[in-house]
């Protein structure tokens, strides 16, 4: 994404007098994804209607999670089309929530621990 | 690194990380090509993104903490169609309505821009009718969750924390949509009117309209079904 430039996609900016630019991109683009949404939607629902269990079924459901969420800020959000800058500053600050996860899947690890040492196994 | 954009001063700006450090560098504003409408936006939901990031992250931290089974959600969220339980079929259902609106959206943001106003007004109107049929279905899902004995401090079959992730992320997420589907009908009523085409001063900020609105309206939307993208790999699916 980083890469991507603006002239595969003919009027991608249209400058205005204000300097802003219009994200105005052609229909099919926009309907393609839209179609792709939808399978991967169904491929994740197939995940749980399928019964896949532990790793497999973790996988898959991350990886059709990353895809529509990477379709719909790249695409729909435009984000594709943005300036760099501004996608690096939106983009990059929630790359703190993953460490987040990492301290707290630890402290949740311990927690676990002492309920089991203490309270022991059965509820 | 070679392309080149044309910003508002008319001057050729760099691309590429080099654009990064010299846009970021300059002078006044960071962000050359975008509104300070849309940048509002975009920083508004990065923050909105980490209130959704702790929800999500505390419903992890209750799942792996508990000694007690979580229930599972496939068997929680199961619809009795003709005798047969289907799993999951609401939540796919809901999951697609909100996928269809972010299209519809979509589609109004373009027609805005080439100032099609009747098509923009139908799709935005499309978008707010199918938001409204999802937050219905999640009204319809919490009243049968709560018929049958689900509470934020406990529930029939398992871990108490089940509850209480549901309705605090489910909830909140309803929330925005509602706010979203109320959002949608201001600026339909405004695009309705030609609110854009004449630059009509907005009765808050006082500043001329014009259809990019629609676009920063878009980005709120889409980041509502966004945030419905990871609600359903990790509360429902995983």
């Amino acid at each position: 994404m980083a890469e991507a430039t603006v002239d595969d996609h003919g009027h991608a900016h249209q400058a205005t007098a204000s300097g802003t630019a219009h994200q105005q991109h052609p229909l099919r683009i926009y309907i393609v994804v839209w179609a792709w949404l939808f399978v991967l939607s169904a491929c994740s629902y197939f995940v749980d209607y399928a019964g896949l269990q532990g790793y497999l079924r973790w996988t898959l459901i991350l990886i059709f999670m990353m895809l529509k969420a990477g379709l719909i800020v790249a695409i729909f959000m435009h984000m594709r089309w943005e300036r760099l800058a501004m996608v690096y500053a939106i983009l990059v600050p929630p790359v703190a929530v993953l460490v987040f996860v990492w301290i707290m899947a630890i402290e949740s690890e311990y927690t676990l621990f002492t309920r089991l040492t203490f309270f022991g196994a059965n509820p | 690194m070679a392309e080149t954009t044309m910003t508002h001063t008319g001057t050729l700006r760099p691309e590429g990380l080099r654009g990064v450090a010299a846009d970021w560098s300059s002078d006044q504003r960071a962000f050359k090509n975008v509104s300070w409408g849309k940048a509002m936006m975009w920083i508004f939901l990065l923050s909105d993104t980490f209130v959704f990031g702790c929800f999500l992250l505390s419903y992890m931290t209750a799942r792996m903490s508990t000694r007690v089974p979580w229930p599972n959600p496939s068997e929680v969220f199961s619809l009795h169609i003709g005798g047969v339980s289907v799993p999951l079929l609401l939540i796919a259902i809901m999951t697609f309505v909100l996928i269809s609106s972010s299209g519809t959206m979509v589609l109004a943001v373009n027609y805005g821009y080439r100032r099609a106003r009747k098509q923009a007004v139908l799709f935005l109107l499309l978008t707010a009718v199918l938001g409204a049929t999802f937050v219905g279905m999640q009204a319809f899902e919490w009243t049968k969750l709560i018929s049958e004995g689900v509470r934020p401090w406990g529930n029939p079959w398992g871990a108490a924390q089940f509850g209480s992730s549901f309705f605090m992320i489910t909830g909140f997420h309803g929330t925005h949509v509602t706010i979203g589907v109320i959002f949608l009908l201001i600026i339909a009523r405004k695009v309705w009117r030609g609110d854009y085409d004449v630059e009509r001063r907005g009765f808050f900020t006082s500043r001329k309209g014009n259809y990019e609105s629609v676009e920063i309206m878009g980005l709120y939307w889409h980041f509502v079904d966004l945030v419905w993208v990871f609600i359903f790999a990790f509360f429902y699916l995983w």
